[in-house]
């Protein structure tokens, strides 16, 4: 039988049909492959950790869960992103990992509160990364591990140009200038200039904050804009190491020796001792004023159940079992690939490769040092503050009239946000 | 046997052939045909449309159905911020150079390759071939490989060898390097369609007017560029003016991809389209001021297209 036009446009309807019933079907994280336990489906995300076994960690751990059939997917690109607006839908994640969740998500009731499942082991989870996930009395997810950011140096560098490490932020405007050569930057901190990177970092290290515990703005203080102007000062001193092909938070710079420093992360802890082995040191940034001190942030993605999942009872059982039970995975997850500090202080304390070299010294900074973005710093106001930061290293823009304006949008949120408790 | 005569038939019985014939059933094949479209475009384009009308007059903080109704707030929010005016700033700044080079660029093209006798075809083709290339991976070339910021990168690498100091090209704010990167990749990706455009047009010109240009004594090139070949393009550079000033409007992915980082994106070369992504859909999944903002920019889009229209003489009488 010869094809005539009808039958090829008829196959063509069926086959545009096919692919549309395909699309309509594709995979949106509950109906996939799941890990062969009995009981409802999960849908588990993760954001994708950089460091080598990390994912099939989670797997095996998702996998010896008996009671649900838990399906993890392991999400690249801008992941805090996705979620959120994953958490608009039904087909966003049953279990998730965030870094939050923000006090918009907790007020909205996009996550489900699990303070009962903390009963009994509160007291043992490092209050520093329990705190911002606590609002109004309630925690709203589980701290899976401390993380923290980090200053590296490379000691050899610095003992080449007589340099010490620096004890406060003029002497690191300096060493970073005496650091920086033709082919080496004295000092990294992001390819913005580290206006993402450190965000409220100096104001800590001026000794304010970004938000008070009494809810009012904590850098309305000329101490702010004067540490401020020293970032300038770094980029200015053409000190700063920009455009680096992989940015801050990957440890690539450093080991390739494309800088004498760097602002990274604890995470990137073991790669950079198996590159540089003990030629490199750990450093808060440096306190600047006579009230400043040593400062680095503390923060954690913690576990959460969606409030639009369909199995909220189930996905709380899982978290508690994973989270709060399984203390030897919760071990493995945050020592055994890349690097991280347990969320639980008894872990923690036992933890031995913790006790030595730049690991203890992170860890003293943790909690001598360590200070975690409160809850009502909301992600407007980090913005409106990461602009002004931006414009004040890169642009030479005036601290003090930038930080003015920065203090009357951060009061305009707060009041937005007390208004509707 | 003979046929039977015609008077036999019934009077008013209409042939079988002709029963799905008529207005109602016209009607229903209308319908039939148009309804599955009509249905998509309602509930995927102009349903969400009218809900993000909808949001932009409630605070609407990682929600989709606010209850806290704030009236025109979120307008005049959207307006005092100079984030925003910023953006419309940068665009201003970078239509006002990317329309005019693009053009240039596209036109000058198109008429190198006009000119050619042979492997035209295949310079045509070597042309629009960037046309084909995603956005995001050409900024992903040259963010990365072109313009890397260290010393490794290719710009870098040609400049040292001419004792140049390496650039950060995307970071660096003063002299504003980040604007070489994004004008040219942008160029690269659009002046071939536009070229075929131009092209286009150049072979809708008759050769009868060059003919008889010639006769009466114009020199060719500039003379005969100037008064014959440019006027008669004119259609054509209308179309491709108000496709330019269109698509700068929607510059998002190169400028995105280029410069934005895991902590988020510089307060410079900001377009309205990447300000309103971070504000409605980024960190601060704050729906009703983005909401607000994107009608904004849909009212400006609008005034300026029907204010180009009405420049360029559209819609009105032949001369």
């Amino acid at each position: 039988m010869a094809i005539s036009r009808r039958t090829l446009l008829g196959t063509g309807a069926t086959g545009a049909a096919l692919g549309l019933l395909t699309a309509c079907g594709s995979n949106t994280g509950r109906d996939g492959g799941g890990s062969g336990g009995k009981g409802p489906r999960l849908a588990q995300w993760y954001h994708q950790y950089g460091e080598p076994g990390t994912e099939q960690a989670v797997k095996r751990y998702a996998a010896a869960y008996k009671k649900a059939d838990v399906a993890v997917q392991w999400r690249p690109g801008n992941y805090d992103e996705q979620t959120a607006a994953a958490l608009l839908t039904d087909s966003g994640p049953d279990v998730f990992e965030v870094n939050g969740p923000s006090l918009d998500q907790i007020r909205e009731g996009q996550v489900v509160d699990l303070t009962e499942l903390f009963d009994g082991v509160k007291d043992d989870f490092n209050p520093v990364v329990l705190a911002p996930k606590t609002y109004d009395g309630k925690i709203w997810a589980i701290p899976q591990v401390v993380d923290m950011h980090l200053l590296y140096y490379r000691k050899s560098l610095l003992d080449d140009a007589g340099v010490r490490p620096p004890e406060s932020l003029d002497e690191l405007v300096d060493a970073a200038k005496a650091l920086t050569t033709k082919d080496v930057k004295g000092l990294f901190l992001g390819n913005d200039g580290g206006a993402g990177a450190l965000g409220v970092t100096p104001l800590y290290a001026a000794g304010l904050s970004s938000v008070t515990e009494d809810g009012e703005v904590g850098f309305d203080d000329p101490a702010a804009a004067r540490t401020l102007g020293k970032l300038r000062q770094l980029y200015a001193d053409k000190s700063l190491l920009l455009g680096a092909p992989a940015d801050w938070s990957d440890p690539s710079a450093f080991v390739q020796e494309l800088t004498a420093m760097q602002w990274c992360g604890l995470w990137a802890l073991p790669a950079v001792k198996k590159e540089l082995g003990d030629d490199f040191g750990v450093l808060a940034l440096p306190a600047d004023g006579p009230d400043g001190k040593p400062s680095l942030p503390v923060g954690s993605y913690g576990a959460a159940v969606s409030a639009r999942s369909d199995h909220k009872t189930e996905a709380k059982d899982f978290l508690k079992w994973l989270w709060i039970d399984r203390t030897a995975y919760q071990e493995d997850f945050a020592l055994s690939y890349g690097f991280h500090i347990p969320a639980r202080l008894s872990l923690a304390k036992k933890a031995d490769k913790l006790k030595e070299g730049a690991a203890a010294d992170a860890v003293r900074y943790s909690t001598e040092y360590g200070y975690s973005e409160p809850l009502l710093w909301t992600p407007a106001s980090r913005t409106a503050y990461q602009d002004a930061l931006s414009r004040i290293i890169k642009s030479g823009a005036n601290p003090a009239s930038e930080l003015k304006s920065v203090v009357r949008k951060v009061r305009a949120e707060l009041d937005r946000v007390k208004k509707k408790s | 046997m003979t046929r039977a005569p015609l008077g036999d038939r019934l009077p008013g019985t209409r042939p079988r052939s002709s029963r799905l014939l008529g207005t109602q059933n016209r009607t229903l094949w209308f319908w039939i045909f148009v309804g599955p479209f009509a249905l998509g475009l309602i509930l995927f384009t102009y349903v969400p449309l009218a809900w993000s009308v909808y949001l932009s007059f409630f605070d609407a903080h990682n929600t989709v159905s606010p209850d806290d109704f704030i009236g025109f707030d979120n307008y005049a929010s959207m307006l005092r911020n100079d984030a925003f005016t910023d953006s419309l700033v940068t665009f201003a700044v970078f239509s006002a150079f990317i329309v005019p080079t693009t053009f240039v660029l596209s036109l000058a093209l198109a008429l190198m390759v006009n000119r050619l006798r042979r492997a035209q075809a295949f310079f045509r083709s070597v042309f629009f071939l960037p046309a084909a290339c995603s956005y995001v991976v050409a900024a992903m070339i040259w963010k990365l490989s072109i313009f890397n910021g260290v010393r490794f990168g290719l710009a870098n690498t040609v400049l040292g060898w001419f004792g140049v100091d390496q650039t950060a090209w995307l970071s660096t704010t003063d002299p504003p390097w980040y604007w070489l990167v994004i004008v040219t990749v942008r160029l690269w990706l659009q002046a071939g369609f536009y070229m075929i455009l131009f092209l286009a047009g150049l072979q809708r010109i008759s050769p009868t007017l060059y003919e008889a240009a010639a006769v009466d004594g114009a020199r060719p090139g500039w003379q005969v560029l100037r008064h014959i070949t440019l006027p008669q393009l004119r259609a054509t550079s209308v179309a491709v003016t108000l496709l330019l000033v269109i698509n700068a409007f929607q510059a998002f992915d190169e400028f995105y991809n280029l410069l934005s980082t895991s902590s988020g994106y510089p307060p410079h070369a900001r377009p309205p389209l990447v300000y309103l992504y971070y504000t409605a859909l980024g960190r601060e999944q704050n729906l009703g001021l983005g909401s607000a903002g994107a009608v904004l920019l849909a009212l400006i889009i609008a005034v300026v297209t029907i204010g180009q229209a009405r420049w360029f003489g559209l819609g009105g009488k032949e001369d």
